[in-house]
């Protein structure tokens, strides 16, 4: 009796381990638990007043939610992109100071720093969706059409994305001097809750709808898996693929929205650099293999917020932000290292060697 | 003419259209740009500032005949500058040592990244991101400013000038200059060479191509493929360490900014010397080209008043995207002849 209900908790156990959802749980757990014994000021909340004299949450961990949102929402164009095509897109950074650009160039025309808004915020936004849509399906076309490996193909735009951003603007830093701009990366007002939040969870919830109520996501797990045999069960793999990278370019222009708000301006060279390191972080840490095929969104988005709680715990440890590449580096190598298949193989013929011990001993 | 066109192999074509590239832009600048690009000293400049280049290029090209790729270079560049700068200049240290510190480092990617490709067969590109980022925030854990290096032997081999016997041009004073290169360059050609010797004629050399071209059929030929694929990312790594340090011996100093971009541009040159993406095709002496083709264009974008920094960001990323597509076309070429 004893032996049956042990083999059942261990079942029990072997599901939650399976569980994709769990690796990133795990090191959300991990990194507060360090945090908590490093310095329980880590989990201090408090409501005070900003500048404006509206009531704003502040505290390391509503630093991390507010700060995480833009990776929460490129982890979720970023995973679909892994899942159907096999490969990341290296180029979301400058993607965002491509969009992030054209924003601003909507919003003050042709003066850089005008003293009313030329043009209203949303038509700026979808100006800078529809520029970021057509950068995802360059890359699309790249990868999908002309069989290119991803990474590569997404290479092009990460090398002139940056320049074409500044020269989009001149090379001007243009200053949007309106109010209502900053709301998107800052607060509402009478709200004390950052709106970057807002924005992400409104993308989180057109996303699981969109899972729920389309195809797209088996779509993208059957062409990332298989591209030859869903061809033969009907399916477009090159229609499906690129469809993965124009919808990874609304997320980059919701991001670069967010971005460009925060600041009210832009820095070309710096904007959501090193972003692409890590929304793919985020997608590893998820669980998700990162040679396509099946992929967990919401083990993603939480895998996002993990990568930003570890940013915000090396900030707090005064690592250089130039200096934070090095440590996320040696994170995605010991991540990739314990998802590789021969690494797996070798740990569970380890697992069993030892239960088989214990059985001897038994 | 035609015919001859449809037998060539793939190698051969893209060689060819990389070198007549070359020499049609150059003539293009001469005809349309002045007088400068007849000058020897313009070609040879050409060759001091991309000397680094070249060699981090052959790397890649290495890398990318046997089916991988290899983006940390341009990290490493700036490792191994700052590294060997710090060295230099407040250790106070002599430059013998600090050309095998470069080495150490790219003996010590090389290592840590080809074991990771090769025996745990993790994709290459996640590996060298990894190492390119941690190229780059190390360089910064080393130093953070940049400076420039006094040390007085170092700054000697750096003013060291080869000059070129029977070249050169009349300046304005009317003073005859013979043209120069630098020590860079020697290593930099001797390199080519080598792997050049080294891809033809050698057993290693050729089995980095069965490897590429298919996997399955080099296993079955009874090559070991997975150290194939490990030494082709130490060879890559130590011409990352030795590019680096011919990259430091031309601008003498150590920033983490340096070498920005150096990746895309030995992938870039790679490419449009004929190196397949895909593997198994591949030319040193086209990747040599390629570099050449790259740097002549910079120079006509420059010298045409274009000279903003955007402008060779997306001059370079049109042309790779221009020959990423005739590699695409060549390949449905191969395709569709195999189907007849």
């Amino acid at each position: 009796m004893s032996t049956k209900t042990k083999r059942s908790a261990s079942d029990i156990f072997g599901s939650i381990l399976r569980n994709q959802i769990t690796i990133p749980l795990a090191a959300l757990l991990l990194l507060l638990i360090f945090n908590f014994v490093a310095d329980p000021g880590f989990f201090k909340i408090s409501l005070g007043m900003n500048s404006a004299g509206n009531p704003v949450l502040s505290g390391y961990l509503i630093t991390v939610i507010n700060m995480g949102s833009e990776l929460a929402i490129l982890a979720i164009g970023m995973t679909l992109v892994t899942a159907a095509s096999g490969g990341q897109d290296i180029s979301v950074g400058a993607a965002i100071a491509i969009a992030g650009s054209t924003i601003l160039r909507v919003l003050c025309g042709k003066d850089s720093r005008p003293e009313t808004l030329q043009a209203p915020i949303i038509v700026a936004f979808l100006v800078a969706v529809i520029v970021a849509m057509l950068f995802g399906a360059f890359n699309g076309v790249l990868v999908a059409v002309f069989k290119i490996q991803p990474m590569v193909a997404t290479l092009i735009l990460y090398t002139a994305g940056r320049s074409i951003a500044a020269w989009i603007n001149n090379n001007e830093l243009p200053i949007v001097s309106d109010e209502t701009f900053a709301v998107f990366g800052g607060f509402i007002p009478g709200c004390p809750i950052p709106t970057p939040c807002f924005i992400a969870v409104a993308c989180m919830i057109i996303i699981a709808l969109v899972l729920k109520f389309t195809n797209l996501g088996l779509y993208a797990q059957s062409v990332g898996i298989n591209e030859s045999s869903s061809r033969l069960n009907g399916l477009n793999p090159v229609f499906i693929k690129w469809l993965t990278y124009v919808i990874l370019g609304v997320c980059v222009a919701v991001a670069a929205l967010i971005k460009t708000s925060r600041l009210s301006s832009i820095n070309y060279s710096v904007i959501a650099k090193d972003i692409e390191m890590d929304a793919i972080l985020a997608v590893a840490l998820g669980g998700n293999a990162l040679s396509g095929g099946k992929f967990n969104m919401a083990a993603s988005i939480i895998g996002a917020f993990v990568i930003q709680l570890l940013t915000t715990t090396l900030y707090k440890f005064e690592v250089q932000s130039d200096a934070l590449p090095a440590y996320k580096a040696v994170v995605v190598i010991l991540l990739v290292v314990f998802s590789a298949p021969t690494v797996r193989e070798k740990m569970s013929q380890m697992s069993k060697k030892l239960k088989a011990g214990k059985k001897e001993v038994a | 003419m035609l015919k001859k066109i449809k037998n060539m192999t793939d190698s051969n074509l893209l060689l060819t259209i990389t070198i007549v590239v070359f020499f049609l832009m150059y003539i293009g600048a001469i005809v349309f740009q002045g007088k400068g690009f007849l000058k020897p000293q313009t070609f040879f400049n050409i060759l001091n500032t991309n000397a680094a280049l070249i060699i981090l290029s052959c790397g890649l090209s290495l890398v990318m005949i046997t089916g991988g790729i290899d983006i940390s270079v341009g990290g490493m560049t700036a490792l191994v500058s700052m590294c060997c700068a710090v060295y230099l200049d407040y250790k106070g240290g002599n430059v013998v040592v600090s050309m095998l510190i470069a080495l150490a480092i790219g003996l010590g990617f090389g290592l840590v990244q080809g074991s990771l490709v090769a025996f745990l067969d993790i994709q290459p590109f996640i590996v060298t991101l990894a190492g390119m980022f941690f190229a780059r925030g190390m360089t910064t854990i080393v130093n953070t400013n940049p400076f420039n290096v006094e040390n007085a032997a170092f700054k000697a081999l750096k003013e060291t000038r080869i000059l070129i016997p029977g070249m050169g041009s009349i300046n304005k004073k009317g003073v005859y200059v013979p043209a120069y290169v630098e020590i860079g360059v020697v290593v930099a050609l001797i390199i080519v060479i080598l792997m050049f010797i080294m891809l033809k004629w050698t057993k290693l050399g050729r089995s980095f191509y069965a490897v590429g071209g298919n996997k399955q059929s080099a296993l079955m030929l009874g090559i070991n493929v997975k150290m194939t694929k490990f030494y082709s990312h130490i060879i890559c790594s130590m011409l990352g360490g030795i590019g680096g340090y011919v990259y430091f011996l031309h601008v003498g100093s150590g920033a983490a900014t340096h070498a920005q971009g150096a990746e895309m541009n030995a992938i870039a040159s790679s490419i449009i010397g004929g190196t397949m993406l895909t593997g198994g095709v591949g030319n040193i002496i086209g990747t040599f080209f390629g570099v050449l083709s790259l740097s002549t264009i910079q120079n006509i974008v420059a010298s045409a008043g274009l000279d903003q920094a955007w402008w060779t960001g997306i001059t370079i990323a049109s042309m790779l995207c221009l020959f990423l597509v005739v590699q695409s076309i060549v390949m449905a070429r191969k395709k569709s002849s195999i189907k007849k």
